[in-house]
Formats: structure tokens, C-alpha cells, sequence
């Protein structure tokens, strides 16, 4: 076993420098740290022959809602296609380390690249109001009996498309998105939560970067 | 309280005259919204729907016979509906194209079966009241309806909302109650004040603020007294006990909807006789409620209410009939009935007991013109107040800054209180953007601030703080740094406690938010009470601790450059706190200064303008002087002068002023090369601010003559003297104060003269400003010691207009010109005749020498010595009765004794005041001032024992006292010194 174990080790360091040289963010030993983590989420393989090759939506989500917070159902999903970048179902190894980077280390570009992406579910590079709905819906809840909550949301995408739209094509494309964003970081988050807030990430980092590295 | 919605709508009336609605995006959405109101009425108030209007409501519709589907009779293009009212009419009639309705429910109906044209449905209706009421002046009770119908549209506050009226009447029903003997229930009931404001409430101002009408306190007979607070939202316990409110205001136990309840809850004994005997009296009470639903206590106090409206309403019933007025021209006030209904000052439970009581007309009347009463006489319901509980705000003893004009017409406003509602009732994702949307208001503007204000959004703001969810709070706070610049907000904000939100916020990790509340805190703390209020919460500490970063780094990461971020908004906070004295004194025990001085190395304006600023405001108290100076700050103060922003080098300019009271200061400053760059500011003579702050320094800085010498080397005096005139008060003060502390060089005394400065110094004899005299005045006595300026001051008559300067009120005036006498008369030629010419001057002198003032005393006496140099107005001050005078003086132990001993030396030399002095009792408390350590004292003294010794009986009474011991004592001392 531990023949194994120290062999795991020397694949894990080889795979961590390459990686570390792909990726923002991270140096080499944070690398086989988000790899030794990865690998734990990851479980044990199901059955020998075919070790898994990454974390499913299901249990991928359940990470995003254990670790970072995020609970929005459907923004779990989107999420999930933004870390996926080749659309396989399955966020592998590299994928997890890519997201993690803009995750909790992102700089603003790569943020706004990041929620962009997540808020164009239809992936044609730009969010339309149907999109903006679709996020929105749910968000009025305590709205008094006689008002219509549909109307209000549909007033608050109005609003917003109007103050996103920068070119009126009447909806909003990465450009306009980023000129709306740069103005005002809080629309960096608008159309729902999907990046962690920092008392998450803190813990994170802390559980992951710190204690991995004592072992 | 509201507007009207027939003011809202844009009519088209006042024009044209047709009564149409224009077709405006706001009408648009009005309409939408009446529609909506309509539609779901029936569902939400099905008892309310059902009522029966007494003429129908009438006008031209599209609709035709086939749009009506089940429960209408058809016949060709005429309906009726299935529902008719007691009498057997229809409540729905149609014949094209007219349509009659006579209920709610009907209506309702009616606006389903239109499907696509509701809308045009409800705008045809509308337009037929209004046009209507525009032709006739006259109101139907269809009307009302129909502006009921506004009324509810708004209704989105239905908080139980209690009224001083409320409060009054359950006391006086409680009062009843208190008697004594076996049945009584209660052992006292009173008031904690008997002071009843003209809007009911008995609490103070700032507690009316919160809702509260008045506090109680209550004995029942089996329980401890109940201290309560009866307010808006309902009744509670509190902690007011006589003599410690301060305190007290906290709520110590559950809300109840009333105090029979809460009386309930407290005393058992109550209770039983509530259970028997309450029932009848609440019959009583409600004699006139209409619906019999008396389950729940929120339902107990809507009835509540509505009995006082009925009893207003009913008053000013019998003021209207007694006034005889027209009902007629009440009527179209109605219309500001539905706004104020709109704002929730009128409850549902009102509404429902209108619709009952309005099968008369003239109630109707009676009631609107009640609601109109609250709202000032004018065309316009002006106040902007969002719930009854704010009333207070509407009262007069607030000086208030209140929304003049038809705010109602403003996009804004309609703008602001929609996304209010949705900021009440979003998740975190939608609050943000609702946020993100009021940020693009205009919110400097005062208009848009004080709606927020009038709507209540600033309470709702400052709860978005309480929330986990950062953005929000980022959001409401970038909302709050706006709009509190406007000072009416930031009053609001402190007296509902809101600082204590913002200030716990600068304890949170988020550094975004950190800086967001300090710049917030910055704004607010304008006022001293809000001032006081961030020291109380230990506010300055926390302010001091996120001054820590280091701000000159050659290159900031972007979490540095933050920090640095956060620190700015810090100092920002801490600048305008730094207002009050106990909060300098605080940020100097919380360790400021010596981070001040850290960010003061920081290469950025906008940071060192706030540093610098702070620093000056700390530097009034001698502790944080101290602590600028030894922390070696005076250097970075030094270098900030060559700055090329006028502000900073202001800010410098003016800490070093301050700075410079401390002689190390001075002398630091002159080590830096300071003095130099102070002179150098004098160039700028059209920044007046900057102007005045530099000869603050050159003045301050010149007290020590190294600096003057300094100073000499550029030639200020020069510069200094062609700044004494076109100059405002300020700088003159500065510039004049210079002049005296440079006259102390007997050298430039002349120089002063020479370059013409002596005339602008006497026009300023003339002035008022009170610091300007003391130091106009010091400066002409240094130059009078010269003699040729003395020549050109009495040219000017400059002794006449210092002489009349006695007169001045202020006692600093009035010394300093005394004292400047002093040289005015020793070097004036002729100077008895000079004096003799100046009508009744002697007599004010002696006059003075009543004063209570030390300072002024000591001046005079030294001035009197200068005149009883003369032979001839020593008579005439001997006659005016300074011998008297100044022996009452030999009485006091107080300081510059010598220049008293000294006048009494000039005055012995005439006549017989030998033995006045002598008989008065002058002698004996003159030989004890030669007890005295100061050899001036001795000197002067002894001088004046010399001329007093001529007479014996005064040698006589020195013997008596021992003067040949003392005088020798004095003599070996003086020996022995020197």
C-alpha cells in the first residue's frame, strides 16, 4: 500500500507541474493539494477496472452546496456547464483545478468571463431577457397579495436589460456586460449568487492549502 | 401624506377640457394598477364587494351584449345580471353603449369578461368621474368609490397602527377602573407626563419619532408596577422609571395589540374582571363597529381605530354644519383622502366602515374634509409622511425641511417607491438589482433625497445592513453615502439609531464595506450629536484601527491598494468626528496620531488632504500638539506646504498654525525650511482660505524672534504690510497679529513705518472683529514706541480711536487697548495737552478700573501711571476719585501688582494725595507688597512708599506695620542678588 501511495505521490507531483504551468492562480504545491482533494471527492473507484474519471453533476452540485454555498438550483446546473468545458457530464481532474482558479482566486476579467457564461444558459453569447426571467423569477416573495410578483419581476428585468444594454440591441452581450460591470461590480452577481463569498473561500483555502500541507 | 391620483394622472384637462387621460407610460401604469386592484377586490374582500353603491357607476362601454357569458340575462343587445340587489334590480345593467355597475363584485366581473380591453374599460369609467367632477364640482357616491379605489391601490402597510387618539381613549376607559375600595381593579393609572404635544403624543420629539404616544405607568392590584410604552406598533413594558429615562426606552417584553391585553397578560386580577366585565364595555366602545368579527386583537384594534375616525368624522360633522360650508366645495378633496389612504393611515377596517356610512352624502364629506384637515390648506397634500406613526414629523415644532410643490408629478417619485416595494419583498438576487437600479437616481439631489426619507426608505435601508447577504449590504450603503449629505437624512439616520448599524459594520472582514460605512460615517457625522453618538459606540476606535496600512509602497498589490482605500475612507470618518473636543481627545487614547503621521508619508492628495485635516482639527488640544510634534510629523506638515494642491498646503498651513503655540514646534519649522515655503504662500492672494492659513503660521511661527530674523531674510514685512488692506477679516487678524509679534524688534518697528504701514494699521482701530481689534491694537502700541511712527499715529488720530476702543465690550479689547496706550502716550508730543483734548476719556479710564477683569485692571493701572505723569491731568483724575479706587486695588492679592504700586507712585506726586492715599488706608497692604518675591514689585513699591513717606502720619502707619524691618530684608536680598 504504501508502495502504491508513494507512487500516487510521484503521478500526483509530476501531474501538479504540469498543471501549475496551465493554470492561473496556483502554484505547485497548491496543485497536489486541489488534486489530493479532488481525488478524495472523488471516492474510491466504483469498480476497479474503470476508475471514474471526474465528479458527476449530482455530486458536483452537492460540493457547490457543501462548500461554497451556492444553493440556487438552477444556477447550480449552470455552474456545472461552466466548469465542464468540453460538455462531457463530467467535470475531470483539469476542469475542476481551471474552475477553481477563477473560483477563489479570479481576478475581475476572469469573474466576469466566468458569470457571463453562467448567466447565458443557451450559450449564444448573450443574455436575452427570457434568460434574465428565467433567473429573476423567483425573486419576489413578500410581495403584497394585490401586487402581481410576474409584473414586478418583468418591470426589474426592464430595468436592468435597459441599464445593461449598452448598445440597444435589446439584449446583453459579453461587452455590454463587462462596461456594466466595471461601472458597478455589483452587477457582476446579478442575476443570482454562483461565485463563493469570501468567508467561504477563506475556509476553503484554509482546510485545503493549509492542512493538506501539514501532512 | 400622499398625493392624489387625480393629480398623478395626467390629464389632459387643463388644456384642452376634455377630461381625457393621456396616454403617458405613467397613466399606463396607473391604470394597471387600478385594474389590478379592481380585479382581485372580489377574491380579497368578498363582504366589501357585495356592498351595494346607492347610484351605479355609469359610462360608455365597448362591450357588446355577446361578451357576456352564464349568469347575465340577454336579451338582443341589453344585459342584466343574475345578482340583484334587496329591491330586485340588477346590480349589472347593459344598454349599448352605456353600462350601469352597482357592486364591486360586478365590476370585477365586468373587467374579466373584457379580456383584452380592461384596460380601455377602466379607463373609460375614470374618465367619466373625473370629467365630471371637473364640470360640476360636484361628488356622487360613485365617486367615492371609485377613489376608494385609488385608496386601495397603495395599500401595502397594514401593520397594525395605533393612533394617540387610540391610546387617549383606552386610558380614559382604564382611568374608570381605578377606584378605590372593593371592586376596583386597578391601583393607579397615569401618565409619565402631563405635557400633551398638539399631535396627541406625550414622548418627547425624538421618541415620537419611533411611533411612541405616550408612556404609562400602571399599578394593578396584585402585580408590581407596569412601566409601558404605548406607540404605533402596539404596547409593551419598558425601562423608564422617573429620573432615569435616558434609558429606559427599551422594549422589555412582547408586543400587545392594546393595553387591555397587555393588563391581561400582567395581572390575574384583571383578567377575571376583564372575562365578566370587559365584554360590555368593549360593546359600548364599539357601539358603532359595523361587522361583528371581534376574534383577534389586531382586529380589536382596527375597530379601534375606526371608532375614532367615526368620532372625528362626527365632529367635524357638527364643525361643518355649524360653519354652514358647502359641501360641494369639500367634495374634490376627496381626493387627497385616497392619498392619504394610499399610505396606510387609513385601514382596511376604515374603508369598510366607509362603505357602509356612505349611503349619506354629507358623511362622506365630513370624512374626506377630516382627512383633508391633516394636510395643509393648500392645493396640496405637501407632506410626504409614510405611516401614521411618523406623524409627529407633520408637526410645526420640528423645523423640517419638508418636499414643497406636486412632488406627486415627479417620474421619481413614483420610480422610488415602486422599487421600495421591491426591495421589501426580493431575495438577495433581486434586492441587489433593485439597489443597482436606485443607483442610477439622481441621489444628490435633494428632491430624490427626501422622498426616500418621506417613504421610509431609509429604515428599510438601514435593516438591509442586518442582512448576511454582503452585496445587499454593499449596495444599501452606497445608497446611504449618497443620499447623507443631505443633513435632514443624516438627523434621520442618527435619531433612529441607524449610526449603530453602520458603525458595527466597520467591524466585518469585507474591506469594500469597510470603507462604504466609514465614508457613510464621514458624512453623517456632521452634526455634534451624531459625533457623539460614534464616540458612545466606540466608533473613533474602530474608525482609528482601519488607519492601519502602509500607503507608500512603490508598488501596491491590489489587496494593499484596499487597505489604503479603506484607511482614506477612515481618516475621511475620523476628519469630520474630529470636529468635537472629546473625540480628538479620543483619537489621540486610541492611538491615531501616530498612524495619522504613518498615512501622512502617502505620496496621494486625497489621502494627505484628509490626514492633514484631521491633524489640524487635533491640534486645538495641547495633548495631540504634543504628540504631532514628537512623532515628528512637523517635517511631513513642512514638505506638504510645497504641495502643488492648494488644499493640502491649506490644511498644512493651518496645523502648523495651531502646531506652532509650542515653542520646539517654531523652531522645528524653521529647521525644515518652513518659513521659507510660508512666505512663498503669500503669493497666492486669491485663495483667501490659503491666505489665512499661511500668515496664521507666519504669525504663530514669528512669537519666536529666531524666526523673525528668518523671516526677515525674505522681506515679509514688506509683503506682510501690503496685506493689510482688501483683505477679509481673516487674514487681516493674522497678518496684524504678525506685525505686533515682528514691532517687538525695535528695528522693524521702523521698517513697519517706512513702508507705510502704519496708516492701514489705524483704519483698522476702526473695525469690529473683536480678535482683529486685540491684535490691531497690540501691533499699533509696539509701533508707538518708535517715535517717528508715533508722529503719523497721532496725524491719524490713532490715539483717539485706541482711547475710544476702551469701550469695546470684550475685556481682551479692552486691555489690549489699555495697554497700547500705554507707549501712545509716553512718546505723543504734548501728550497731557492730547490727553486733556480727548472728551471724557479720563472718566472712562476710571471707569475701568471697576472691572472685574485682571487683565484689565493691571492695563489700566500701568495707563493711569503713563497720565499722572502730567501734573495737570493727575489733578483732574485725583478729583474724579482714583485715590479711592486704587486703594481698593492695594486690597487684592493678584497679579502685576507693580503696575498698581507704580500708578499710586505717579499719583502721590500731586497735591495732598500723600495723605489721602494715607487716610484711605493705602499704606499698610502697599508695605506688605514688599513681601512679595518679584523685584519689580519691590521696586515700584518701594517708590511709591518713598512719595507716600513725605506725610507723617503715613510714616507713622508704616512703623506700625514694621516697614523698616521689612525694607531692610528687601534691601539684603537686593544686595545679595545682585
Amino acid at each position: 500500500m504504501s508502495e502504491m501511495s508513494a507512487m500516487n505521490r510521484k503521478v500526483i507531483r509530476s501531474l501538479a507541474e504540469t498543471i501549475s504551468k496551465q493554470v492561473e492562480h496556483f502554484d505547485q504545491t497548491e496543485v497536489e493539494c486541489l488534486i489530493r482533494e479532488f481525488n478524495m471527492l472523488l471516492g474510491p473507484p466504483s469498480s476497479p477496472g474503470r476508475a471514474a474519471q471526474g465528479l458527476d453533476r449530482i455530486s458536483f452540485r452537492s460540493i457547490l452546496h457543501r462548500m461554497f454555498d451556492i444553493t440556487d438550483d438552477l444556477l447550480m446546473d449552470e455552474v456545472f456547464r461552466a466548469f465542464d468545458k468540453d460538455n462531457d457530464d463530467i467535470v475531470s481532474m483539469k476542469e475542476w483545478i481551471e474552475g477553481l482558479s477563477v473560483f477563489l482566486r479570479g481576478t475581475l476579467d476572469e469573474k466576469m468571463k466566468y458569470c457571463f457564461h453562467v448567466y447565458d444558459s443557451n450559450g449564444d453569447g448573450f443574455i436575452s431577457r427570457e434568460e434574465m426571467w428565467r433567473w429573476l423569477k423567483d425573486g419576489f416573495v413578500r410581495l403584497p397579495p394585490e401586487e402581481d410578483p410576474d409584473e414586478a419581476v418583468k418591470d426589474l428585468v426592464e430595468i436592468t436589460l435597459k441599464k445593461m444594454d449598452h448598445d440597444h440591441d435589446g439584449k446583453v452581450s459579453f461587452k455590454d456586460f463587462e462596461k456594466t460591470v466595471r461601472e458597478e461590480n455589483l452587477y457582476l452577481e446579478a442575476f443570482g449568487t454562483c461565485l463563493p463569498d469570501s468567508m467561504s473561500i477563506e475556509a476553503f483555502e484554509q482546510r485545503v492549502f493549509q492542512e493538506q500541507m501539514k501532512q | 401624506m400622499g398625493l392624489s391620483l387625480t393629480k398623478a394622472a395626467q390629464w389632459t384637462t387643463a388644456s384642452s377640457g376634455t377630461g381625457k387621460l393621456e396616454f403617458t407610460p405613467m397613466n399606463e401604469s396607473l391604470l394597471k394598477e387600478i385594474l389590478r386592484f379592481v380585479e382581485r377586490f372580489s377574491s380579497q374582500h368578498p363582504q366589501e364587494a357585495e356592498h351595494v353603491f346607492e347610484e351605479p357607476l355609469q359610462w360608455r362601454t365597448t362591450l357588446v351584449a355577446s361578451d357576456f357569458k352564464t349568469d347575465y340575462d340577454i336579451s338582443d343587445s341589453a344585459v342584466q345580471s343574475h345578482e340583484k340587489d334587496s329591491e330586485g334590480l340588477p346590480l349589472l345593467q347593459l344598454s349599448p353603449p352605456a353600462v350601469y355597475v352597482r357592486s364591486f363584485s360586478q365590476l370585477s366581473k365586468l373587467v374579466h369578461l373584457a379580456d383584452g380591453k380592461k384596460l380601455e374599460e377602466v379607463r373609460a369609467c375614470l374618465e367619466v368621474y373625473v370629467k365630471k367632477r371637473i364640470m360640476f364640482r360636484k361628488v356622487t357616491m360613485n365617486e367615492s368609490v371609485v377613489l376608494f379605489c385609488f385608496a386601495f391601490l397603495r395599500f401595502h402597510c397594514r401593520k397594525v397602527s395605533l393612533d394617540p387618539a387610540a391610546a387617549k381613549n383606552e386610558v380614559e376607559l382604564l382611568k374608570q377602573l381605578c377606584s378605590d375600595g372593593e371592586k376596583r381593579v386597578l391601583k393607579s393609572l397615569r401618565y409619565t407626563s402631563e405635557f400633551e404635544f398638539s399631535n396627541g403624543c406625550r414622548t418627547p420629539l425624538w421618541r415620537q419619532v419611533h411611533g411612541e404616544i405616550c408612556y404609562l405607568v400602571i399599578e394593578p392590584c396584585d402585580a408590581e408596577t407596569l412601566y409601558i410604552t404605548y406607540s404605533t406598533a402596539g404596547v409593551f413594558l419598558n425601562e423608564v422609571r422617573l429620573g432615569r429615562r435616558e434609558s429606559g426606552y427599551e422594549r422589555t417584553s412582547d408586543v400587545y395589540a392594546d393595553l387591555v391585553t397587555l393588563l391581561k397578560s400582567r395581572s390575574p386580577h384583571f383578567q377575571d374582571f376583564a372575562a365578566q366585565e370587559l365584554p360590555s364595555t368593549h360593546k359600548i366602545q364599539h357601539v358603532e363597529s359595523v361587522d361583528g368579527e371581534e376574534q383577534g386583537q389586531p382586529q380589536r384594534s382596527y375597530e379601534q381605530q375606526e371608532k375614532n375616525v367615526h368620532e372625528k368624522a362626527k365632529q367635524q360633522h357638527t364643525v361643518n354644519k355649524a360653519g354652514g360650508r358647502n359641501k360641494n366645495e369639500m367634495c374634490p378633496r376627496w381626493s387627497s383622502f385616497a392619498l392619504l389612504s394610499t399610505f396606510g393611515y387609513v385601514t382596511i377596517p376604515l374603508v369598510r366602515c366607509v362603505l357602509k356610512y356612505c349611503h349619506t352624502a354629507s358623511y362622506c364629506c365630513v370624512i374626506c374634509s377630516f382627512s383633508f384637515r391633516k394636510t395643509s390648506a393648500g392645493a396640496m397634500p405637501g407632506e410626504l409622511t409614510s405611516e401614521s406613526s411618523t406623524e409627529s414629523e407633520e408637526e410645526e415644532e420640528q423645523p423640517e425641511r419638508r418636499l414643497e410643490g406636486d412632488i406627486d408629478r415627479l417620474p421619481e417619485y413614483w420610480q422610488i417607491q415602486k422599487l421600495f416595494r421591491y426591495l421589501k419583498a426580493g431575495n438577495q438576487t433581486t434586492t441587489a438589482l433593485t439597489l443597482c437600479a436606485m443607483m442610477d437616481l439622481n441621489l444628490m439631489q435633494e428632491t430624490c433625497q427626501l422622498i426616500i426619507r418621506d417613504l421610509g426608505g431609509l429604515e428599510i435601508l438601514l435593516n438591509l445592513l442586518d442582512t448576511i447577504e454582503v452585496r445587499c449590504k454593499i449596495g444599501s450603503l452606497k445608497i446611504l453615502r449618497k443620499i447623507s449629505h443631505n443633513v435632514q437624512i443624516s438627523r434621520t439616520i442618527v435619531y433612529t439609531s441607524g449610526l449603530q448599524k453602520i458603525v458595527t459594520i466597520l467591524d466585518l472582514p469585507d474591506k469594500d464595506l469597510k470603507a462604504l460605512a466609514a465614508e457613510t460615517i464621514a458624512n453623517v457625522a456632521r452634526f455634534r450629536r451624531a459625533r457623539r453618538t460614534v464616540r458612545k459606540l466606540n466608533g473613533i476606535k474602530k474608525l482609528v484601527k482601519l488607519l492601519d496600512c502602509v500607503p507608500n509602497l512603490a508598488k501596491l498589490t491590489e489587496n494593499q491598494e484596499k487597505d489604503v482605500e479603506v484607511a482614506r475612507c477612515g481618516v475621511l470618518a475620523l476628519w469630520s468626528c474630529s470636529k468635537s473636543r472629546k473625540n480628538k481627545e479620543a483619537i489621540r487614547k486610541a492611538g491615531g496620531i501616530p498612524l495619522l503621521g504613518r498615512l501622512l508619508k502617502s505620496p496621494h492628495a486625497n489621502m494627505l488632504i484628509p490626514v492633514v485635516g484631521t491633524l489640524q482639527e487635533c491640534a486645538s488640544e495641547e495633548s495631540c500638539r504634543i504628540a504631532i510634534q514628537t512623532k515628528g510629523m512637523i517635517k511631513d506638515l513642512v514638505k506638504n506646504l510645497r504641495s502643488d494642491n492648494e488644499e493640502l498646503q491649506m490644511h498644512c498651513a493651518s496645523a502648523i498654525f495651531k502646531c506652532a503655540e509650542e515653542e520646539q514646534t517654531r523652531d522645528l519649522v524653521r529647521k525644515y525650511k518652513g518659513l521659507q515655503q510660508l512666505v512663498s504662500l503669500l503669493g497666492k492672494a486669491d485663495n483667501k482660505q490659503l491666505l489665512a492659513a499661511a500668515t496664521g503660521a507666519i504669525w504663530k511661527c514669528s512669537i519666536s524672534t529666531e524666526n523673525v530674523a528668518e523671516f526677515q531674510k525674505y522681506n515679509v514685512l514688506q509683503t506682510l504690510v501690503g496685506l493689510l488692506t482688501y483683505q477679509p477679516d481673516e487674514v487681516l487678524v493674522n497678518v496684524v497679529g504678525a506685525l505686533g509679534e515682528f514691532a517687538q524688534i525695535p528695528a522693524n518697528k521702523a521698517t513697519i513705518g517706512k513702508c507705510g504701514g502704519i496708516k492701514p494699521l489705524v483704519n483698522l482701530l476702526t473695525g469690529t472683529d473683536q480678535a482683529l481689534l486685540v491684535n490691531v491694537t497690540k501691533a499699533v502700541g509696539a509701533c508707538a514706541t518708535d517715535k517717528d511712527n508715533m508722529t503719523i499715529i497721532q496725524q491719524l488720530d490713532g490715539v483717539r480711536l485706541v482711547w475710544s476702543l476702551l469701550k469695546n465690550p470684550s475685556p481682551d479689547v479692552q486691555s489690549s487697548a489699555a495697554w497700547a496706550l500705554c507707549p501712545c502716550i509716553e512718546n505723543a508730543k504734548d501728550a497731557g495737552e492730547m490727553v486733556r483734548s480727548l472728551v471724557g476719556g479720563l472718566t472712562l479710564i476710571l471707569y475701568l478700573l471697576k472691572s472685574t477683569n485682571n487683565e484689565v485692571l493691571a492695563s489700566i493701572c500701568a495707563a493711569i501711571t503713563k497720565i499722572a505723569r502730567d501734573e495737570d491731568n493727575l489733578a483732574v483724575i485725583t478729583d474724579l476719585g482714583v485715590i479711592p479706587l486704587l486703594t481698593k486695588l492695594t486690597d487684592t492679592t493678584l497679579p502685576r501688582v507693580s503696575c498698581r504700586a507704580c500708578s499710586i507712585h505717579y499719583c502721590c506726586m500731586w497735591g495732598s494725595n500723600r495723605e489721602s492715599f494715607g487716610k484711605v488706608g493705602a499704606v499698610a497692604p502697599l508695605v506688605r507688597f514688599l513681601k512679595s518675591k518679584d523685584a519689580a514689585v519691590h521696586l515700584s513699591t518701594a517708590k511709591a512708599l518713598y512719595q507716600l513717606s513725605w506725610d507723617p502720619n503715613n510714616v507713622i502707619i508704616m512703623h506700625a506695620t514694621k516697614v523698616v524691618k521689612v525694607s531692610l530684608s528687601v534691601v539684603a536680598a537686593a544686595f545679595l542678588t545682585h
